[in-house]
């Protein structure tokens, strides 16, 4: 699946975007941020308030429960300041 | 009927044509509310520049399901969502919101409920320029608040 990161979760991560194949057992959003929080530290520092970051799955806002099974673009970013 | 334009553009916007689109051609419009969010320049230690970030493939469709609701709560004629990426400074136009109605109660409430959602739920990003660099701004309590009341019944 395609990962995509936005705002400071983008410089954080140091890249806007990536292709990964996560195992079987990541089942939701939250084990998802676990999981890459596990890939070294640019990670670890983009989610190291797991709360704070918002996910969509092709292109909707979802919560942290959410399965992922299926999605092609999963997103995450900080709460949004448009307007 | 009810005409709807959405578009995130780097451009400005003129919202006098964009007034006269919207209502073209049609005279059962009775009411017109214009919101627009500009720039602003006087916070604090100085904003020298906004850059809006946006993610492209989920801002206008999230955008749309917030017009679709407001057109299923309120009798609409027209709606127009205007929203700029890129580097805006202060005074420059950020947003545009017009609702039609017939009426101007229904035209002000919707302009109103578009604009506390987009605040927090368009997938857009400010990030500022001031003296000391720049910084991403920081969501507003009262933003969340100001969208969480249309959702009590």
């Amino acid at each position: 699946m395609k990962l995509k990161y936005f705002a400071w979760v983008r410089e954080r991560v140091g890249k806007a975007e990536e292709t990964i194949e996560p195992p079987a057992s990541v089942r939701t959003i939250e084990d998802l941020i676990a999981w890459l929080t596990q890939r070294g530290e640019a990670y670890a520092y983009a989610f190291e308030k797991p709360k704070v970051i918002r996910a969509a799955i092709d292109h909707a806002h979802v919560k942290p429960d959410t399965v992922i099974a299926g999605a092609r673009e999963i997103a995450f970013f900080p709460p949004m300041t448009g307007g | 009927m009810t005409s709807v334009t959405i578009r995130i553009q780097e451009s400005d916007f003129d919202i006098a044509r964009e007034i006269a689109l919207l209502a073209e051609g049609r005279t059962d419009i009775g009411a017109v509310v214009s919101f627009s969010g500009i720039c602003r320049g006087s916070d604090g230690d100085g904003v020298s520049a906004l850059t809006l970030e946006h993610y492209p493939d989920m801002a206008e469709a999230e955008i749309r399901r917030h017009v679709d609701e407001a057109i299923a709560r309120w009798p609409l004629n027209g709606v127009t969502v205007v929203h700029r990426v890129g580097r805006l400074t202060p005074g420059q136009n950020i947003v545009l919101v017009l609702t039609a109605s017939a009426h101007r109660q229904a035209a002000f409430q919707a302009a109103e409920f578009l604009m506390d959602y987009l605040k927090t739920s368009a997938p857009f990003w400010k990030q500022e320029e001031n003296a000391s660099g720049s910084n991403w701004v920081e969501a507003q309590a009262q933003d969340d608040a100001a969208a969480a009341r249309w959702t009590k019944s």
